[in-house]
């Protein structure tokens, strides 16, 4: 398939500096059926990357490796370099996490609160917060514009809002790479693209890597260079300008996954 | 006022009473967040087994309660691990474990009765001086190690699946927040009793969610309405000669209800 021997050849390439290798990967929950098989796939510093596929294709799974939060049955991951089991720099490393929109309306935190947890949640003791952390967690907000909302309860900001809070909360550390999945579930159209807008400006004018996990292909009309499509196998791994002419894509189209095309 | 003063008893109970009390708050906050607010429950039930076991053996029965609740709650995070049982059924199986403990250990021997049931309905006008130092030793070590750990405990209620990915271990804090929780259920069995405490644990850190509008806040609320509940319960119960452990609960309801109907006027 040329589609895998894609996959190949850009995994096999060393260029730049990679954050994430995820190396012949597979996986499956307990006594189940494979969820993930033989993944491979390389994160460059700088890329924004869309991982692709339908609900129930392993996305989140991979997502969940790579942050070493499952253990793979077969293969190894590295993040800059280090296998996971050893990487300790998780700061380095912003999650969104699915459904983190689900916020429990009985939850009394603030904004403030919610992006403060991850800055402080590395330090001990004290509870006083020094003026550059004041700063990181008032810029972390400003990137996601949601400086207005420091005082406001988290749990009653619309889903667009919260979203953008936890944003806030996983690039308050300055990281190097943002996985963000499923981002804009349940988010309308206008709202997603001014969301996909503001993650390009974080991709360009703060250098941070981006790993956008997503069942809608729509985003590669957006700022997306990089494109992974995975189905319990990855079916492409390339640049956004070929998979556009490639195989998978076409699949995907014909498959009816297009659900949103902007341009 | 100036029975406080007169009254030795009264000075004790008061102070276990209160950093019991506050304690509970705290901690019950988290539990609450975490739905996981009847662990105490099944706890003051294991309690109820340590406590006539101590009295079987003739030693102290708020140590032999401690010893035993701080093991359950450690068998209760391995049950769950291991056994695959949801954190409610986990619970079960120790509590009701625990209280038949109690019961054979009580009907062996003989007059205890009068002992388990004052661990039952709570006395702490009878709180012994010895009591109160372990009370405020332990009640203090509590909130320290809730302060010292606040962040990391927040953002794991709050969002585990981000927390584990930011580097947090939850193991360590799931652990520490039940043997945390088991002493001070055994601490606060001697403020309410066992078939009350976990309104020591549920009450303030409910009336503190119905106004805060941040984590701070509720935190502080909790322990405020924790502080008043045991102050004017333990007034209310010298005054009209009430039991102290109904008066306090009662009176932490009362203020719950306060705060609800506030929120309600408040929204709407
Ligand atoms: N905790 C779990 N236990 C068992 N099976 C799971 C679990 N999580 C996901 N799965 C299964 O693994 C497959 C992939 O799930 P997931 O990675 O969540 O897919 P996606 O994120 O692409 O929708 C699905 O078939 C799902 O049912
Ligand atoms: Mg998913």
């Amino acid at each position: 398939m040329s589609e895998e021997k894609e996959a190949q050849s850009s995994s096999g390439t060393k260029n730049a500096l990679e954050l994430v290798r995820v190396d012949g990967v597979s996986f499956k929950y307990d006594a189940g059926p494979n969820v993930l098989e033989e993944i491979s796939l390389t994160i460059q510093a700088g890329d924004f990357l869309a991982l692709l596929g339908p609900n129930g294709s392993g996305k989140t799974t991979l997502v969940k490796l790579i942050l070493g939060l499952l253990k793979p049955l077969a293969g190894n991951v590295f993040i800059k370099g280090r296998p996971v089991e050893e990487f300790e720099e998780w700061p380095k490393i912003g999650y969104v996490p699915q459904k983190a929109t689900h916020v429990d309306p009985f939850f009394p935190a603030s904004v403030r609160e919610v992006v403060a947890m991850a800055l402080f949640s590395r330090r001990g003791a004290s509870l006083k917060k020094s003026k550059e952390e004041e700063k990181a967690i008032a810029t972390a907000l400003q990137s996601v514009g949601m400086e207005d909302f420091m005082g406001r309860p988290v749990s009653r900001l619309s889903g667009g809002q919260q979203q953008r809070v936890f944003i806030a909360r996983a690039i308050v550390h300055s990281p190097e790479l943002l996985i963000l999945d499923e981002p804009t579930a349940g988010v309308d159209a206008v709202t997603q693209e001014r969301f996909y807008e503001m993650l390009y400006q974080l991709n360009k004018q703060r250098a941070i890597t981006i790993l956008l996990v997503t069942h809608d292909i729509g985003v590669v009309t957006m700022h997306v260079n990089k494109v992974a499509c995975v189905n319990q196998r990855l079916t492409y791994h390339g640049t956004h300008e070929d998979f556009c002419q490639s195989e998978a894509f076409k699949a995907m189209l014909a498959a009816g996954h297009l659900v949103s095309h902007r341009h | 006022m100036e029975a406080f003063f007169t009254y030795g008893f009264l000075q004790r109970a008061l102070f276990a009473g209160i950093f019991v009390a506050v304690a509970c708050s705290m901690l019950g906050l988290f539990l609450i967040l975490r739905r996981d607010a009847m662990i105490g429950h099944g706890l003051a039930h294991v309690a109820f087994g340590g406590v006539a076991f101590g009295l079987f053996l003739n030693m102290m029965p708020l140590a032999t309660a401690l010893g035993v609740t701080v093991l359950a709650s450690w068998a209760v995070i391995k049950l769950k691990e291991k056994a695959g049982l949801h954190g409610d059924s986990a619970i079960a199986v120790f509590s009701s474990v625990g209280m038949a403990i109690g019961i054979l250990l009580a009907t062996l021997a003989h007059n205890l009765n009068v002992d388990l049931l004052s661990f039952l309905f709570g006395d702490i006008l009878a709180i012994e001086p010895i009591e109160v130092w372990l009370s405020i030793g332990l009640a203090a070590a509590v909130v320290a190690s809730i302060l010292i750990n606040y962040h990391q405990l927040m953002f794991l209620t709050f969002d585990r699946e981000a927390a584990r990915a930011a580097g947090i271990r939850p193991q360590g804090l799931d652990f520490q927040l039940t043997v945390l929780t088991a002493i001070t259920v055994v601490l606060g069995m001697k403020v309410v009793g066992i078939l009350l405490v976990t309104a020591l644990l549920v009450m303030p850190a409910a009336a503190g969610l119905q106004l805060a509008s941040n984590f701070k806040q509720a935190l502080w609320i909790s322990a405020v309405v924790a502080f008043l509940s045991v102050t004017g319960g333990l007034a209310a119960a010298f005054a009209f000669d009430l039991p102290a452990s109904a008066a306090i609960v009662l009176l932490a309801f009362s203020i719950f209800g306060a705060l609800f109907l506030l929120r309600r006027r408040k929204r709407f």
